[in-house]
């Protein structure tokens, strides 16, 4: 087969994979550019000749999304801040500090990976309840401000510094918080922004548990608020289309900011090298 | 002298437990506590009618819910969730990182839609697909033969796949980055001789390729069953559980058994035969990642 042939085969079937992932997403747009009654029509309209953009309004104020995605924002980014806090702080004296009991809470660390939050949410809402935090900021995120992961991930990144540095660092007069604000975070930035987003994308798509504690508009996340929104009429489907695209408006944004740290920290572990 | 390394060995070991406090106290209430009370809960008989008190029956009522067909039945329904979606998300993802390997123009648009997907949450996609499979509606119904009844969704043979694959798109993006960075770990070298050797392209992908990408293909896959039987968001926005229970995983079960039935012994036992299966398929990956280190090493 000549070259150029093969060229455009490949060509082909690249743009037949691309068409079968985007069609789903394609068409979520024409309909939400729809008038609403339109999208029963057929044969189908593929194309918006005539774009209408009041769903997204309707979306973002009658479809609540405005509330939803605000929560969700204050939630995924308190979490992220708390667990990197959490975690650099633990992996820190995991990896260079000698204390009693180190190996044992290590392992315990690790036993977390074990325990998905789905197997506890039983106690767990009881807890909330007792705390008195159903409905609230607190349900959402505390239960997540640390992670076995986060600490696992760091901890390994940190152990990779040269000892070296910690000597120099202990000439220089250098205490341990110095140490970890001016040499180990600096060196370990593309570990702090792969985690980072993992975490935010972890705490963003969560569905179960917001759904378990929450109960009003305010407090829902855009994630469950989609459930509010699936049950709108027919004719009003433009609306829903709208809010799914407004849902994963941010995530898409954030995949084209940080592609790199993205699919670094999605496969992290996953692949050596 | 030795008081003062005495000393400070106390100062670095109390700021060592400072600094693990605030992780150690959130899994400590979030973690194990809850874990421990699952357990504990799921030895406790409810009553039916709420007010009565609550029965200590030991772990009897383990035998009992495990062996009842309220924890079979999801038991199989997430097994064949897992069956529908883990091997044909590896072979989609694999087969789009193969497609996307080679450098041409234009390349990167390829990829950015490729991994597009994982842009969008279960939510999203399932309130999409739920959408676009309304019987009266919807274009994919439409598209698939449906007009009016009750839809694929309330299908009981085809409810299922029908989840099966809104679970495969969501996915197809995460598969696709998997796959191709394990692609790109492939030394070119290796493809260079098999080819030398005469390998042609399909010989080279099955007998080359994919032994080399091997690790990656056993995490993606167990990486695959555990999320697969923690499905919870596309039933709750796409079937609810039904037809007849046709589309009830394990999750949803636990849900409905703990939320709408408040049923905590029941759900508590079912959440922790969850707890058992997903570490026992975690510690199949733990042992496998250690062997992966050894041969690393060995190298």
């Amino acid at each position: 087969m000549p070259t150029s042939v093969r060229t455009a085969l490949r060509y082909l079937v690249l743009v037949v994979i691309a068409v079968i992932v985007l069609f789903p997403i394609y068409i979520t747009l024409v309909n939400a550019l729809l008038p609403g009654q339109d999208i029963a029509k057929r044969p189908p309209t593929l194309f918006p000749l005539h774009p209408l953009w009041d769903s997204f309004s309707q979306a973002w104020t009658d479809g609540s999304l405005g509330p939803y995605l605000r929560t969700s924002a204050i939630v995924s980014i308190a979490t992220t801040l708390a667990a990197l806090a959490t975690s650099i702080l633990a992996a820190y004296a995991f990896a260079f500090l000698e204390f009693p009991l180190k190996r044992v809470l290590f392992a315990l660390c690790l036993a977390t990976l074990m325990v998905p939050a789905e197997v506890t949410i039983i106690p767990n809402y009881r807890t909330i309840q007792l705390f008195g935090w159903y409905d609230t900021y607190p349900a959402l995120i505390v239960p997540f401000v640390a992670s076995g992961i986060g600490i696992f991930l760091f901890r390994q990144s940190f152990r990779q510094l040269p000892r070296d540095l910690r000597d120099a660092a202990v000439l220089d007069g250098y205490g341990h918080w110095r140490f970890l604000g001016r040499v180990v975070l600096p060196l370990n930035r593309p570990m702090v922004g792969a985690f980072a987003i993992f975490a935010f994308l972890g705490s963003w798509n969560q569905y179960l548990w917001p759904l378990l504690v929450t109960n009003t508009n305010a407090r829902r996340t855009v994630q469950v608020g989609l459930k509010q929104l699936e049950g709108l009429n027919a004719d009003q489907q433009n609306i829903i289309f709208a809010g799914t695209i407004l849902a994963a408006l941010p995530i898409f944004v954030l995949l084209l900011l940080f592609q790199r740290q993205l699919v670094r920290g999605l496969t992290a572990g996953a692949v050596k090298g | 002298m030795a008081a003062l390394g005495h000393k400070r060995r106390i100062r670095t070991a109390a700021l060592a437990y400072v600094m693990v406090l605030p992780a150690f106290a959130a899994f400590a209430v979030f973690v194990f506590y809850p874990l421990a009370k699952t357990f504990y809960l799921g030895m406790f008989r409810v009553p039916p009618f709420p007010g009565l008190p609550q029965k200590f029956v030991g772990l009897s009522q383990y035998t009992s819910v495990l062996s009842h067909s309220q924890f079979l039945e999801p038991l199989w329904d997430s097994t064949l969730l897992v069956i529908f979606t883990v091997p044909a998300g590896i072979a989609l993802g694999l087969g789009m990182a193969a497609a996307a390997h080679r450098q041409l123009p234009g390349m990167r648009i390829f990829r950015t839609i490729f991994s597009s997907t994982i842009a969008t949450s279960v939510a999203v996609a399932s309130v999409i697909f739920f959408t676009l499979l309304d019987p009266t509606t919807g274009l994919f119904a439409y598209w698939i033969g449906q007009r009016g009844g009750t839809g694929i969704l309330g299908n009981p043979t085809w409810a299922l796949p029908a989840v099966a694959v809104v679970s495969l798109w969501q996915n197809l993006g995460f598969s696709f980055i998997l796959m191709s960075a394990a692609l790109s770990s492939v030394p070119d070298e290796i493809l260079d001789a098999a080819a030398i050797d005469g390998a042609t392209g399909a010989r080279r992908f099955f007998k080359v390729t994919v032994p080399l990408i091997s690790p990656t293909l056993f995490f993606a896959a167990i990486i695959g069953v555990i999320s697969g039987f923690q499905t919870f968001g596309q039933i709750d926005l796409l079937t609810q559980g039904g037809p007849a229970g046709h589309t009830n995983v394990l999750l949803y079960q636990i849900y409905t058994t703990f939320y709408t039935n408040a049923d905590t012994g029941t759900a508590s036992v079912m959440a922790v035969a969850l707890f058992v299966l997903l570490v026992l398929l975690t510690l199949l990956q733990f042992v496998f990642v250690q062997r992966r280190v050894f041969y690393a090493d060995e190298r």
